[in-house]
């Protein structure tokens, strides 16, 4: 039960994840493969965030009378990381903006049927 | 001295270049801007090949902050070779861009062109010659953001698609890095290479490093396109403007190869990665799976780019089959081929924007008879395609030779056999576009109004080849450093 309880980031992480990708593989809209996309991407921020927390640790500014820290090096390796995916999902929108423009769909198998007739 | 500084260089120019490009925003002076970096990133990278010859690794901390504190670049012979082929790629591509991007982009989107492609290049400088793991992270997204919007520059509708699904497969996978990369800080409290190299050996029997590696190695394997992993290859290579291609088949696959490289030898080491973990027989398997396939598939292909683009999966295999033998002589072959394949498609893939250039389309119903219009691009093409073959006076022999040695000093003949069959498939595939353009009657429709492309993309697409012919006969400089880099990587001495 504690091994249950004492991981239960992981739990949220690895549900997180597995919804992510789930989205991405089954669905046939365009935009919808996105948000599946940042919820995957979101799922491993938080691995890296609740992999900073020490237990019993204060935040991370030096105050006096504290001597532990929660480490601050994966908050700011994910900040990083979160500007890197919303550059992709910009990315992706503009792509789908523009496969929009040229298909008049955004779902995957009209885009397929209309690639194939020709 | 400036001397001192030159890994920085390396990554900054091209970066620095990119906004100047866009700032300009005129085509004229963001070609100039961006070859002058090209070719000044060149350059850099022969004096590092040079200094690390000489003088051993270099080391440069970022900002004046040390290890572990600062971000540290590395520079070894494994990573000068990739720098050297990666830099010298993009100078001849850049240098054969300026005619073929008017003519295959709105002349709107040529600057951006520009700034897009010398992003990419230092981003792909950036992972090659960085010594810590989250930096490679950031710049595999940078080099990997800006070529999806190359990608979907082209006009062809179908590029926009090609470029949604490498950048959807394109991001799980640096994702899957960058959790592969979480779970190692999380057990060394470091994210520098050396470190990691130093500490893993500690840590290594845990899971979590079990995970990590199997989630690194997934990850990089979709930015190799090893099959089956490769789905985003042959349409992002089809679609993608003819320059894109010939840059990107030629550097994003084995900056991508190299990082594989670093985490396996380098960070796991090789007794974790093929004792601990089955990685030589899974890498075997998958490696002979994507010769095959891919070269079968390529035979069956009327598009020329979309041939080569199989091709380059089959080739991935080749490279993917000299680290699977786990042994100096099978890792020399990989870090030969990595050089050899980027020379081969880098001209293959310029002789065919070329062809684009003056056909609009590279189909080898429209190529028949053009050994007459084209003789120049054509013999390009032809002498390309033996090396890819593996003809001997061509670099592709060498990778062969090395990889066939390999093989047999482990005693596994049906794999040299295996290799030397394989050969004979890119021959058929190679042969289809020959016969069409020299041995068939030529399109009527087309006439005799086909003329020779231009001199500015001419010569850069016979230095290449002529490279690729240089590279075969003297192979001093080849050998020698991937030998060395080859025992670098395997922790032997030399």
């Amino acid at each position: 039960m504690s091994f249950l309880i004492g991981h239960y980031n992981y739990w949220i992480v690895i549900f997180l994840m597995m919804t992510g990708l789930y989205v991405v593989i089954a669905h046939g809209n365009l935009v919808k493969k996105i948000v599946g996309l940042n919820i995957f991407q979101a799922s491993v921020f938080i691995l890296f965030i609740s992999m900073g927390k020490v237990e019993g640790g204060s935040a991370p500014i030096v105050t006096e009378g504290i001597t532990l820290y929660s480490n601050p090096v994966p908050h700011v390796l994910i900040l990083t990381a979160i500007v890197v995916s919303v550059a992709t999902t910009a990315l992706a929108l503009a792509l789908v903006v523009r496969i929009n423009e040229a298909y008049h769909s955004v779902e995957e198998d009209e885009i397929h049927e209309q690639d194939q007739s020709f | 001295m400036i001397t001192q500084h030159l890994p920085i260089l390396q990554v900054i120019i091209p970066l620095l270049a990119a906004p100047l490009c866009l700032l300009a925003s005129d085509r004229r002076v963001a070609w100039a801007v961006s070859l002058a970096a090209s070719w000044a990133a060149f350059l850099i990278a022969a004096l590092l090949l040079d200094q690390t010859l000489k003088l051993g690794v270099i080391t440069y901390a970022l900002g004046g902050w040390s290890v572990p504190w600062g971000i540290e670049y590395r520079v070894d012979n494994v990573n000068a070779l990739v720098l050297l082929i990666v830099t010298a790629v993009s100078s001849a591509v850049l240098t054969f861009a300026r005619r073929s991007v008017v003519k295959e982009l709105p002349s709107a989107r040529v600057h951006l062109f520009y700034a897009l492609y010398v992003l990419c290049l230092g981003g792909l400088l950036g992972i090659t010659v960085t010594g810590d793991a989250f930096n490679l992270f950031v710049f595999m997204e940078i080099s990997a953001l800006a070529s999806y919007a190359l990608i979907a520059l082209s006009e062809e509708r179908r590029a926009l698609t090609a470029s949604y699904q490498y950048l959807f497969m394109g991001t799980i996978g640096a994702t899957f890095i960058l959790i592969g990369i979480g779970l190692l800080y999380m057990m060394t409290g470091t994210l520098n290479i050396q470190d990691l190299s130093q500490r893993l050996p500690a840590v290594a029997a845990s899971h979590t490093v079990e995970t990590a590696f199997a989630f690194i190695t997934v990850g990089i394997s979709i930015k190799i396109a090893l099959m089956p992993l490769h789905l985003w290859l042959p349409n992002a290579y089809t679609y993608a403007p003819s320059v894109v291609t010939a840059f990107i088949a030629a550097t994003a696959t084995k900056v991508a190869f190299y990082v594989l490289l670093r985490f396996m030898f380098t960070i796991f080491g090789v007794s974790f990665a093929f004792k601990n973990m089955p990685l030589s027989i899974i890498f075997m398997a998958l490696a002979l799976t994507a010769i095959f396939a891919g070269s079968t598939a390529a035979i069956f292909q009327d598009n020329v780019k979309r041939m080569l683009a199989y091709s380059s999966v089959a080739q991935i295999g080749y490279m993917i089959l000299g680290i699977s033998l786990a042994s100096a002589t099978g890792l020399t072959a990989a870090i030969l081929h990595l050089f050899n394949h980027a020379l081969m498609k880098g001209a293959l893939f310029l002789a065919l924007g070329c062809v684009c250039y003056r056909l609009g389309v590279a189909n080898i119903e429209q190529m028949r008879g053009l050994g007459r219009g084209m003789p120049w691009t054509m013999a390009a093409f032809v002498i390309g395609g033996l090396s890819l073959v593996g003809v001997p006076l061509t670099v592709g022999f060498i990778s062969k030779w090395y990889l066939v040695v390999g093989a047999l000093e482990q005693g596994w003949w049906p794999l040299a056999v295996a290799v030397l069959l394989t050969s004979l498939l890119t021959l058929i595939y190679v042969w289809r576009v020959v016969e069409a353009a020299y041995f068939q009657t030529p399109v009527a429709a087309r006439a005799d109004d086909v003329r020779e492309a231009p001199r500015s993309m001419l010569l850069p697409t016979w230095a290449l080849i002529i490279a690729n012919l240089y590279f075969g006969i003297d192979t001093r400089l080849t050998v020698d450093v991937a030998s060395q880099a080859a025992r670098q990587l395997l922790g032997l001495s030399g």
